[in-house]
């Protein structure tokens, strides 16, 4: 177990530099100046453009410009915006908001997503089922946007019981709507793949066993059904974990909320390569980190499987 | 997010007009008592550069800016005129050389004075190009800007020769060549004094400035908010009536907006797209709809070859002839924009209505035109524009009318962003025929306007556009005796534009805004800002 603990964690290693390599490139040859772009319309000074560029390491060749980043990386300096703030700090503002958002929105896929898929799949074909079955489906076709704005629009300005935008994104109550919204995607389908899973598992030979025993029905439902069924939908949250923190930024723009996708989507559209790569590579070490957790889940979700 | 219209840059100090008490020009309704303690928020966003008086080029950095520091003059926001604020008096009698003097009484927010070393300090330290400050050509009309700021190379002076301290409250400027408008810049938020204690650490100070203006600096909630507080010994005509402006930021105008109609967000900037045909039935007498100093154009890539022919200028005035700006500004644009009959826009000093004469729908001459002047080269038209300032509809509505009024095949080109766009542009490639541009006002004057994009080599002339007349008239008026002989030199020079038509003037914007109901006497100004310190919050 340790052995493959240790070997998951020296493959990172290699996914890590390939990663930000990749993302340094594609923000390299993303078109437009960025500095130039910081005069807007108006005329930039080519020999003030010249003193910028040289300060942001920008007249090197791209090759220099990388192994520059990196070896700054590896003496844990990610670097500064064009806002003259380090990009160690720009992240610690937005890292934190966005894990709070995250949160919210994984307790909500994991406390209302898999009991609706569990009941859901108990109860085949019943009215309940049904219900389950056309929300879910309704959930999914809309985009989020839209529920976002009909959220926005029925919560804060028709019944006024929240503000319209998140006014301080330390208060936890406040994230509560948009880590609904953030969720309800991924929630439906949890729900579904729950569901799927149960139903699966129901006619399952271990399952007859159990109830032959004589097991009391809690017993059988959560130690061997649930704990069998949860592998696909433990996979899914694993990978979606990722996802909340690296793209609510659709979510984020309409609540007002200032995340990692707000973050990224202005650095990325100011040409900022230091803040894009900063937050991508963490975003890739919690990728890899989430699906190494899924994996050791597996081990004690289901006896069988064992690393050697 | 895209989600404004367009970004704004370019700003200058807007202020407050002096405290009357019976003149107050609001929109808004019934007055009622105020809390001149009580602070206010305002729809703004992360600043982009670190907040120092020359590096403040964007909307989001410059409105924090100019509310913290005070120039030697400002503009009166009821009438655009200039106004003395830290200058006694500017005396010039060449237009080369200025003597400046000052007020006594004014001081920084740490209680130092403000001296005439304040200001030269301060320009010489924003001009030099070590300092990075994006603004820094500003400063390029003094004597000695070269030498603390060349185009290649280290600064061989630290100092610029122009500037001279005669004592404490008299200093002169003297200008590499004659500007008889000069005092009009001189209110641009660049030129704004700095307190002894900047130059210590000027990235620190980028963080938590001092400055002498309104209002001072309270805190900085990076990508969240930025509060300032009213300066109590604040030695300015425009005395705040309110205790300090909150700058929150937004990422979306329709959260900004959202908040404002649930009171969460007292004033706003713009409204968003999705609001203009609804906002003033939303907010009845809160609705804000003011011109703004800015004008939108096509301009035309004349170094081009098939442009640059001598007939084409009737081409271009037939084009201009084709399009139906009434109906494109109350349609497409929802009425954010009126129609434009000149290169300047309105209500900048020495603006003149009607300078444009093929500003005028005119479906029959505008084909006439087209014909005698050879015809547009290979009888098609692109319009190229940035995909993400909100232009499409516009740029494809212009091109509808082209295509129906003259025949002309005329499609929009969309460049995917700002970044790219202004790369086109600039490097003049990969444009053909035409692209959108614009001027936003640096001060309320016509010179801004035509000076800057106009002139044969000029910073901003992106059309290449070259006219030995133009040059000449807008060379006597730089060296007119006074500012009024200047705004008549540059209408004339405006006249030549008419026939050359290196551009197509579209029309000029305007400020679609709002306010909660917690405030009263909001008005906005031609820089398309609330006039700030005017603002009454409700008691």
């Amino acid at each position: 177990m340790g052995t493959y603990v240790l070997r998951r964690i020296l493959q990172m290693i290699p996914v890590f530099i390939g990663a930000t390599l990749l993302i340094f490139l594609m923000v390299y040859t993303l078109p437009g100046d960025p500095i130039a772009a910081l005069y807007g319309d108006k005329a930039a000074d080519p020999a003030q453009v010249a003193q910028l560029r040289h300060l942001y390491y920008l007249d090197q060749p791209i090759w220099k410009q990388y192994l520059h980043y990196m070896s700054n990386l590896l003496q844990g300096n990610f670097g500064t915006s064009f806002t003259g703030r380090s990009v160690t700090s720009l992240m610690g503002d937005a890292f934190p908001v966005t894990i709070r958002l995250a949160l919210v929105a994984f307790f909500c896929e994991i406390f209302i997503g898999i009991p609706l898929g569990l009941l859901s799949g108990l109860y085949r074909g019943s009215m309940l089922d049904s219900l389950v079955l056309i929300l879910t489906l309704v959930v999914i076709g809309i985009p989020v946007f839209v529920l976002a704005y009909i959220a926005q629009t029925i919560f804060a300005t028709n019944l006024g019981w929240v503000t319209p935008t998140v006014q301080d994104s330390t208060d936890i109550t406040q994230l509560i709507l948009p880590g609904v919204v953030l969720a309800s995607l991924s929630l439906a389908f949890v729900a579904r793949l729950t569901r799927t899973s149960i139903g699966e598992n129901r006619r399952a030979d271990y399952m007859r066993t159990a109830i032959a025993k004589g097991l009391p029905q809690r017993t059988v439902i959560t130690r061997h059904l649930l704990r069998n069924s949860l592998i696909p939908v433990v996979t899914f949250l694993g990978t979606d974990l990722g996802a909340l923190m690296g793209g609510a930024i659709v979510t984020e723009g309409i609540f007002n909320i200032k995340g990692v996708g707000n973050l990224l989507y202005q650095a990325i559209s100011h040409k900022e390569g230091p803040t894009v790569v900063g937050v991508v590579t963490v975003l890739v070490i919690v990728y890899l980190v989430a699906s190494l957790v899924v994996d050791l889940l597996y081990a004690v979700l289901d006896p069988r499987i064992r690393y050697a | 997010m895209p989600g404004a219209t367009r970004v704004r840059w370019a700003l200058a100090c807007a202020t407050a007009v002096a405290l009357v008490a019976t003149g107050c020009s609001s929109s808004g309704g019934g007055s009622s008592s105020s809390n001149a303690n009580a602070t206010f928020t305002y729809q703004s966003g992360e600043p982009q550069n670190p907040l120092q008086p020359a590096n403040a080029n964007e909307t989001n950095g410059g409105r924090v800016v100019q509310n913290l520091f005070r120039g030697l003059v400002d503009y009166d926001p009821a009438n655009g005129q200039l106004r003395m604020q830290v200058a006694d008096k500017i005396d010039t009698s060449d237009s080369q050389t200025f003597n400046v003097t000052l007020k006594s009484g004014w001081t920084f927010h740490d209680g130092t004075p403000v001296t005439a070393k304040s200001f030269v300090d301060s320009w010489n330290w924003s001009a030099n190009i070590k300092n990075n400050q994006i603004n820094s050509d500003w400063f390029s009309d003094i004597q000695g800007y070269t030498d603390v700021h060349p185009k290649a190379g280290n600064p061989a002076q630290g100092q610029m020769s122009g500037l001279t301290v005669t004592d404490d409250t008299h200093f002169t400027i003297k200008l590499a060549n004659k500007v008889s408008y000069f005092e009009y810049k001189l209110g641009y938020v660049a030129f704004s004094p700095l307190p002894a204690g900047f130059f210590n650490d000027p990235t620190g100070f980028g963080q938590k400035p001092i400055g002498n203006g309104p209002y001072q600096f309270v805190s900085w909630d990076h990508n969240s908010q930025i509060v300032t507080k009213a300066f109590a010994n604040y030695a300015g005509v425009d005395k705040p009536k309110n205790g300090g402006v909150v700058f929150k930021a937004y990422s979306t105008a329709e959260a900004a907006y959202a908040d404002l109609q649930s009171n969460n967000l007292d004033v706003m900037d713009q409204v968003p797209p999705s609001a203009l045909a609804t906002y003033k039935n939303d907010l009845g007498s809160r609705a804000i709809d003011s011109p703004q100093g800015a004008i939108q154009t096509i301009a035309f890539t004349l170094y081009q070859p098939d442009w640059s022919g001598a007939n084409l200028n009737k081409v271009r005035q037939g084009l201009s002839m084709a399009i139906d700006r009434d109906t494109i500004t109350k349609t497409v644009l929802q009425g954010s924009r009126a129609p434009a009959s000149a290169w300047t826009a309105q209500g900048v000093a020495g603006y003149k209505a009607g300078t444009c004469t093929a500003c005028k729908l005119d479906v029959a001459q505008a084909k006439t035109l087209i014909q005698e002047g050879g015809g547009v080269p290979g009888n098609s038209l692109k319009i190229t524009y940035n995909a993400d300032g909100g232009h499409k509809e516009w740029v494809d509505a212009v091109c509808n009318n082209i295509r129906q009024n003259t025949g002309v095949n005329c499609t929009g080109d969309p460049k995917p962003d700002f970044k790219t766009f202004r790369g086109a542009v600039t490097s003049h490639s990969q444009l053909d025929g035409a692209f959108r541009s614009g001027w936003v006002q640096d001060y309320p004057l016509n010179a801004n306007f035509l000076a800057q994009q106009y002139r044969t080599g000029a910073s901003s002339n992106d059309t290449g556009y070259s006219s030995a007349q133009f040059d000449q008239l807008a060379k006597q008026a730089d060296e007119a005796p006074t500012v009024q002989d200047s705004e008549t030199g540059y209408q004339q020079a405006e006249g030549v534009l008419a026939v050359d038509m290196p551009s197509i003037p579209l029309w000029y914007y305007r400020t679609n805004s709002g306010y909660s109901t917690k405030v009263q006497n909001v008005s906005f100004d031609t820089f398309g800002n609330p006039v700030w310190t005017q603002v009454q919050v409700k008691g």
